[in-house]
C-alpha cells in the first residue's frame, strides 16, 4: 500500500512559548488543539483521534491522551495513545496517526505536546522557593554516576560530542558556527525567544560553560507552551481551510548499542526508509528542520542524513550552508536553541509553515521538499518526515 | 535564622546490585559484572545480558587499566556538594578488557586530559563505608 501524499497535515495550533505562565501544562495543551482545530477550519467534534506527547510537567503522565481527552470534551475518539521517544515523540505521533488513518481506523487525528517547566516570578517567591536547596531537592543526585559528579543530560551529551571532536576534528568553532547558523534564522523570527539578541562567534565563545565542552549556548533553551498538529487524509485536506501539508516520506531509526562508540545518530537508519518512500535523495532536500537539543546534535544529523560526509558536518555549517542564503536552510526558524523548545514541535511546526509558505521573513524560496527530524535519547530515537505542499 | 544542615555528598547506593562493586572497591579491587551464560562483562550492572539474555552473573576482578574515552568538564553546579570542585572534570575509561566506567582522574590538571590517555585504577576513601574507585594518569612502558 502505498502512502506518500495519501495523508496530510491539515492544522497547526502554536500557543505563545517561552517565558509564559498564563496557562498550566494542560491548559497549553487545549489551547494548542484549539488553534490547530481553528487553523484546520475544524470542530471539536471532527476529532476521533488524539496522540500525546507529555513534556515533563505532566509528571508521570501514563494516561495523559486521556486526561486531554477529557479536558477537552472529546466524545468516542476512535484513536488514542500517550507517547514518548523524547525528542523523535512528534514525528511518531504524525507516523502512527497516518497508519491509522491510512488503514481505516480513524480519520482525524490531533498530536499533541505541552511542557511548562519554567515558573513565573511568583511562583519562584511562593510555591516553587519552599523546596528550593532542601535535601529532597536533590533526591535526583543517586547513584554511582553523582558520586562522580556526572550529573543530567548536558554531560552525557557532552561526553559523546567530545568523542566526535576527536575522531572527526570537530571544533569549538564548528559548535559555535550551529548556534550563529540559528539564531541569524531566529532574528527573522518575531515569535523566538531570542529573537532580538543577536549573536556572534565571539559571543559564543564568551557566554558561560556548563558542562564542556558545551557552553550555555550549545544548549537548548527551557520553554512554556503548547503545538499541536491536526493529521488526516489527503482528501479530506484539500477540503479544508488552510492549504495541506502532504506527507512524502516516513521512517524511524532506533540503532541500539552505544552511540558515544558509533558516532552515528537514528538518523542514518531513518532515513533511508523516509527518503525511499518520498523517492527522493538527501540533494532534493530544500529546507531542513532538524531535531537540535544541542549543536553537536545538528552535526550528527547533518552527517547521518547525507548532507555532507561524516565527519565534515562542522565545516558544512562554518562555510555558511545552513544559514540564511546558503544552499540548506536549516532549523529556520531558530530552532530549539534560538526559538522556542517544544521537543520535536519545534522543528515539525517550523516544517509545516515553511512548506505552506507562511513563514513571513524567513521564508525559503524553495520549500517543495522540506525534511524534518526528531531525535531522542542518546541519538537513540530517531523519527523523519519528509513533507511538501505538493500532493505528489 | 538557623543554617539547614549541609546537603550530603550523593553516595552509590550500599545495598542492591551495586554491592559487590562497593565491597570490593573498599578492599581495593575493581570488579565488573561477567555473564555466566555467554562470559561477557559488562559495566554498569544489569538484571539481564543483553548479549545472550541470561539473567545469571558473577563478578569478576579486572586489571583497572584502561584508557580514557572520553571525558566532560563540569562548571555548572548541580549539586551543592561539587560546588567547591567545579570546574572537575568527569573520564569515561574503556578497561582493557572491554567495559566502560564513568569516573574521576586524579592528579592531572584538567587542559591535560586527553581521549586515549592511558590510566589506572587508584582507590579514594569517601566516607568510612564508600571507597570509590578513581584512575589516574599511567607512564607508558
Amino acid at each position: 500500500m502505498a502512502l506518500r501524499g495519501e495523508i496530510a497535515i491539515a492544522g497547526l495550533g502554536q500557543t505563545e512559548q517561552g517565558k509564559v505562565y498564563d496557562r498550566s501544562h494542560m491548559g497549553f495543551a487545549v489551547a494548542a488543539v484549539e488553534r490547530a482545530l481553528a487553523d484546520a477550519g475544524l470542530a471539536r467534534t471532527d476529532l476521533d483521534g488524539l496522540l500525546l506527547n507529555p513534556g515533563i510537567s505532566w509528571g508521570n503522565a501514563a494516561m495523559g491522551s486521556f486526561m486531554l481527552q477529557q479536558a477537552l470534551g472529546l466524545r468516542d475518539l476512535a484513536l488514542q495513545a500517550t507517547m514518548n521517544l523524547g525528542g523523535a515523540t512528534a514525528g511518531a505521533m504524525i507516523q502512527y496517526a497516518a497508519l491509522a488513518i491510512a488503514a481505516g481506523m480513524c480519520s482525524t487525528v490531533a498530536c499533541v505536546f505541552s511542557d511548562r517547566p519554567l515558573k513565573s516570578p511568583e511562583e519562584q517567591r511562593t510555591r516553587a522557593g519552599k523546596s528550593e536547596g532542601s535535601a529532597a531537592s536533590y533526591a535526583f543526585a543517586r547513584g554511582l554516576d553523582a558520586a562522580y559528579g556526572q550529573f543530567g543530560v548536558n554531560a552525557m551529551y557532552a561526553l559523546v560530542a567530545r568523542r566526535h571532536m576527536h575522531v572527526y576534528g570537530t571544533t569549538q568553532d564548528h559548535l559555535g558556527a550551529v548556534a550563529v547558523s540559528e539564531r541569524r534564522w531566529a532574528n527573522r523570527n518575531p515569535a523566538a525567544q531570542l529573537h532580538a539578541v543577536p549573536l556572534s562567534l565571539a559571543d559564543y565563545h564568551a557566554s558561560r560553560w556548563v558542562v564542556e565542552p558545551f557552553h550555555v549556548l550549545d544548549c537548548c533553551l527551557v520553554s512554556n507552551g503548547g503545538v499541536a498538529v491536526i493529521v488526516t487524509s489527503a482528501e479530506r485536506a484539500r477540503a479544508l481551510r488552510k492549504p495541506p501539508v502532504y506527507v512524502w516520506g516516513m521512517g524511524q531509526g532506533h540503532p541500539g548499542g552505544d552511540p558515544a562508540e558509533t558516532l552515528v545518530s537514528g538518523a542514518s537508519l531513518a532515513s533511508k526508509a523516509a527518503f525511499a518512500m518520498a523517492g527522493i535523495e538527501a540533494r532534493d532536500v530544500q529546507v531542513a528542520e532538524l531535531y537540535d537539543c544541542y549543536t553537536f546534535t545538528v552535526l550528527v544529523t547533518l552527517e547521518d542524513y547525507g548532507f555532507c560526509a561524516k565527519g565534515e558536518a562542522g565545516d558544512f555549517v562554518a562555510a555558511g550552508h545552513t544559514a540564511p542564503g546558503g544552499r540548506l536552510p536549516v532549523n529556520t526558524g531558530g530552532g530549539q536553541l534560538s526559538s522556542s523548545y517544544m521537543w520535536g514541535m519545534t522543528p515539525l511546526a517550523e516544517g509545516v509553515l515553511q512548506a505552506r509558505g507562511e513563514a513571513g521573513d524567513r521564508q525559503v524560496p524553495r520549500h517543495d521538499v522540506v525534511l524534518v527530524s526528531g531525535n531522542g535519547g542518546l541519538l537513540s530515537t530517531h523519527t523523519t518526515l519528509v513533507l511538501s505542499p505538493l500532493p505528489s | 535564622m538557623s543554617a539547614a544542615p549541609p546537603i550530603a555528598r550523593p553516595m552509590p547506593e550500599l545495598e542492591g546490585e551495586l554491592a559487590p562493586f562497593i565491597a570490593a572497591a573498599k578492599e581495593h579491587r575493581l570488579m565488573v559484572q561477567r555473564c555466566t551464560g555467554c562470559g561477557a562483562l559488562r559495566f554498569p550492572p544489569r538484571e539481564i545480558c543483553s548479549r545472550c539474555l541470561s539473567s545469571s552473573a558473577e563478578w569478576t576482578n579486572v586489571s583497572g587499566r584502561g584508557e580514557i574515552f572520553s571525558f566532560n568538564v563540569m562548571h555548572q553546579v548541580y549539586h551543592p556538594a561539587f560546588a567547591r570542585e567545579v570546574p572537575y572534570a568527569v573520564i569515561v575509561v574503556k578497561l582493557a578488557e572491554g567495559p566502560k566506567i564513568t569516573s574521576n582522574l586524579l592528579d592531572c590538571p584538567i587542559d591535560r586530559i586527553n581521549i586515549g590517555m592511558p590510566v589506572e585504577v587508584v582507590f579514594e576513601q569517601i566516607s568510612d563505608a564508600v571507597t570509590l574507585p578513581k584512575f589516574r594518569v599511567r607512564a607508558q612502558s
